[in-house]
């Protein structure tokens, strides 16, 4: 499968803060605009114009899983991803709470828990993110991206220094 | 459903507080936003009413596709009798008020009133409450918003305020939401603090059931593509609007002295190149920011770099900043342009107005009409940049005989300056024009003359006639939804045809802001953006609701007229200067001065002016003096206004 191996990659100073992320996954999975029921969340300090999307990170050793008491949370190889067994779930909400990233919500309306489940390979939220906040990638390049960018400032630090060094 | 969130009626003098829901049938007449606020604003207003008295009625309002799947829905909209004009006062804005308005139950708040001291109205999925705000009276507009968020224990909440200015009753004070979405113009800030209201809070968590969401989204992707691939939008997804004065000023379309030039000198400090380079400098390369939904992200974060303020965060400048505090006052500097940006954000007070004014009473100081005497001192001359910061706080604070006066907009402040003052003020219906100079373009100056709301470029403004597009463009552009086969030039220097272009953009607007939908998604800046054929599909996915073109346009063309009926019954007549479809004399009697080879020279030539407005006024049905026809009122369904449907 082409999805799979690949994973979430949220880079969030690229985030405006639009909130389209939020629209489109509550409107893809439940056919509803309400960010409550949206699998990703973008948390913002407006006051210093900083904003942080947060989803989930399909975790290795994932504590949602581990802690669920009736074991409904299992791991989907083909989409490296975590998925509720709503068959099994109980909703006692123990993943809600264990989850660092708060990235398991409740969903007060159909009481379900409910997290990002990568759009079966075609995540919403990283297809509508024209400034590419999101993207979705081979596990494997996870650091490429931010090796790319620490590379670039340093060529930049490195061109200046040079610049620097030529006035003098 | 979207069409199943209310209106709310809300009586700040007895507290009552009932909810309905919005008819079919008035949503097909008026789709909501803009268009159902005119309509429930001439249903709900007496003739003459005091704006600033308990009967001027506030309405508050989402567009129909609010918080859908539409891109970009989320324009608030503000409207009452305004305080500055006696005519209609209307302002639109971004953020996410609106949106969070939709998911906690309602599309439009209908408040009268006045509370007996400083509250604020919360709404909470369905539930409407008023809370005192005493203690969050006097603050800034931002810090109004924490306040808020802090007495109620809930930081998702989003409030529109009004700031200081709106307390003091500035006549052009605004609306606001977040760090500098304003509702600008024509002073609702104002009339919010006239009724003791210092902010409106909504928090929602309640579902808007798409009608069709896999066809939503899929249009919703296609106008984003279409939306981000317009040069004219990745442009100001990088610049933010500071590109428009840049590119406009080049030509020489910039107001500079206050109308004495068409083009600011010495400019190189508040290029949009160099703002960019400040923004990026104390914000980083990813210094862009959008409101609700949208792709564009035109809002730029800067944090002011030196001078009193510095190391402040803030967002903007908008383009209008630049020609407030840079070109009309002359003083183009990027520290004065941010300050000034900066202080009309936290006091919630008009940019455009607040410039045009200093400007103004710069020349008036210049010709000796006002001496040190007025101004306590302050050398107001032009270049000044120091006064230009102190008179913004002046006029907030209504300091000095000067700050008083012109917090009362520049008509009052003209009969009370008296001498030839008046001549000098640029304005139509009381309202201060845009920083822009029309003189070389006759389309834009019709647009400036005509507004519903007084001078201004974002009620009918055919922004697209710059460009020199190919007649058969043009041509695509403005014969649909409904056909023209009238003339019309390429050329931004003439006048044939114009009048068609501005009916034609007048309605685009209008349906852009009863869908609640942003300018910058529609035929404004670019001429490729979706229009009329796209809201109709937008529509039917959303909501369900069945609306061909043709007849979102005559939806546009009714609330266009509602927005005349009440300007008429307050007194709107073709040529008065002061409440008319007319521009400043100098318009016609002072050439540019500066500016491109086609542009240095000119102004408008009356007589063709006054045939545009002849023109102007048969495509909208009316007669020789700006008054609807039986006939029109009849075609468009309002012969029995007000009808009182909602």
């Amino acid at each position: 499968m082409e999805s799979m191996g690949k994973v979430l990659v949220i880079n969030y100073e690229k985030c405006t803060g639009c909130r389209l992320c939020e629209l489109v996954c509550a409107v893809m999975h439940d056919g509803i605009s309400n960010p409550t029921r949206s699998r990703i969340k973008v948390i913002k300090w407006e006051a210093e114009g900083l904003y942080i999307p947060m989803s989930c990170q399909q975790c290795e050793d994932a504590p949602c899983m581990n802690v669920c008491p009736v074991k409904a949370i299992s791991r989907d190889e083909e989409f490296g991803r975590l998925v509720i067994d709503y068959d099994v779930c109980i909703g006692c909400r123990s993943c809600v709470a264990v989850c660092p990233f708060g990235a398991m919500s409740f969903n007060s309306i159909d009481k379900k828990v409910f997290k990002c489940d990568l759009c079966d390979g075609d995540p919403q939220c990283v297809r509508f993110c024209e400034v590419n906040a999101i993207e979705y990638v081979d596990a494997d390049d996870v650091s490429l991206l931010k090796k790319k960018d620490a590379a670039e400032r340093i060529s930049i630090a490195g061109k200046e220094a040079a610049a620097l060094a030529a006035q003098v | 459903m979207p069409l199943d969130r209310k209106i709310a009626y809300i009586d700040l003098t007895t507290g009552d507080i009932q909810t309905k829901p919005i008819p079919l049938d008035v949503r097909k007449k008026f789709l909501g936003g803009r268009g159902l606020d005119a309509y429930l604003l001439y249903n709900h207003t007496e003739k003459g009413c005091d704006p600033l008295g308990p009967k001027n009625t506030l309405m508050v309002s989402g567009g129909i596709l609010t918080a859908t799947c539409a891109s970009a829905t989320a324009r608030t909209h503000i409207m009452a009798k305004s305080p500055l004009t006696g005519l209609l006062g209307s302002a639109n804005m971004g953020g996410f008020f609106a949106p969070e308005m939709a998911w906690a139950g309602f599309h439009h708040l209908v408040i009268k009133g006045k509370a007996k001291h400083p509250v604020y109205i919360y709404i909470h999925n369905g539930e409407i409450e008023i809370r005192d705000a005493r203690d969050i009276w006097g603050q800034s507009v931002t810090d109004s918003q924490w306040a808020i968020r802090e007495d109620l224990g809930d930081q998702e909440v989003k409030s529109l305020v009004c700031g200081p200015a709106g307390e003091n009753l500035v006549r052009f004070a605004n609306v606001m939401t977040g760090i500098k979405n304003s509702g600008g113009r024509s002073g609702m800030g104002c009339v919010l603090g006239s009724k003791n209201l210092k902010a409106v809070a909504v928090r929602g968590t309640m579902d808007i059931k798409i009608a069709r969401p896999k066809e939503a989204l899929e249009y919703n992707k296609r106008f984003i593509d279409q939306i981000v691939s317009a040069k004219v939008n990745q442009t100001q997804g990088a610049l933010g609007t500071p590109f428009i004065w840049g590119a406009t000023n080049s030509w020489g379309g910039i107001r500079t002295r206050n109308f004495q030039y068409n083009q600011c000198e010495y400019a190189d400090d508040i290029e949009p190149e160099r703002i960019d380079e400040i923004c990026e400098e104390t914000m980083g390369k990813y210094h862009m920011t959008g409101c609700f939904g949208c792709q564009v992200h035109c809002r730029a974060q800067y944090k002011i770099p030196s001078g009193p303020y510095a190391g402040t965060y803030d967002e903007g400048p908008e383009y209008t900043s630049q020609g407030a505090f840079g070109g009309e006052t002359d003083t183009p500097r990027a520290i004065t342009v941010l300050t000034g940006n900066h202080l009309v954000n936290k006091f919630g007070m008009d940019n455009l107005e607040t410039g045009s004014l200093i400007s103004w009473a710069m020349e008036l100081y210049e010709l000796g009409i006002i001496t040190s005497k007025e101004t306590d001192g302050i050398d107001l001359k032009f270049g000044n940049d120091d006064a230009v910061i102190e008179m913004i706080d002046r006029i907030c604070f209504r300091k000095g005989w000067l700050g008083d006066t012109l917090a009362d907009g520049g008509i009052a402040a003209s009969e009370k300056i008296g001498k030839n003052s008046f001549n000098y003020l640029i304005q139509v219906k009381g309202m201060s024009n845009l920083h822009s100079d029309e003189r070389a373009t006759p389309a834009l100056a019709l647009n400036s003359a005509t507004g519903s709301r007084g001078s201004d470029h974002l009620r009918s403004r055919p922004a697209i006639d710059l460009y020199h597009l190919p007649e058969e463009v043009l041509r695509k552009i403005y014969s649909n939804p409904v056909p023209y086969d009238g003339p019309l030039s390429s050329e931004h220097t003439e006048y044939i045809g114009k009048p068609w272009q501005v009916f034609w953009q007048e309605n685009c607007y209008m349906g852009v802001d009863c869908l609640g939908i942003c300018k910058y998604h529609t035929t404004f800046l670019g001429a490729t953006l979706p229009n009329f054929e796209d809201w109709s599909k937008v529509l039917y996915y959303n909501t369900g609701l069945e609306m061909t073109p043709e007849e979102i346009w005559d939806v546009a063309v009714r609330c266009n007229m509602i927005e005349r009926l009440f300007n008429l019954r307050e007194g709107l007549a073709r040529d008065d200067l002061k409440k008319g479809d007319m521009l400043n004399h100098r318009y016609f009697d002072e050439p540019c001065r500066r500016g491109a080879i086609d542009v240095v020279g000119r102004k408008i030539d009356k007589k063709k002016f006054i045939q545009m407005i002849d023109e102007f006024y048969e495509h909208k049905g009316l007669d020789n003096n700006g008054v609807p026809k039986p006939e029109t009122l009849k075609k468009l369904g309002l012969k029995n206004e007000p009808s009182h449907l909602v």
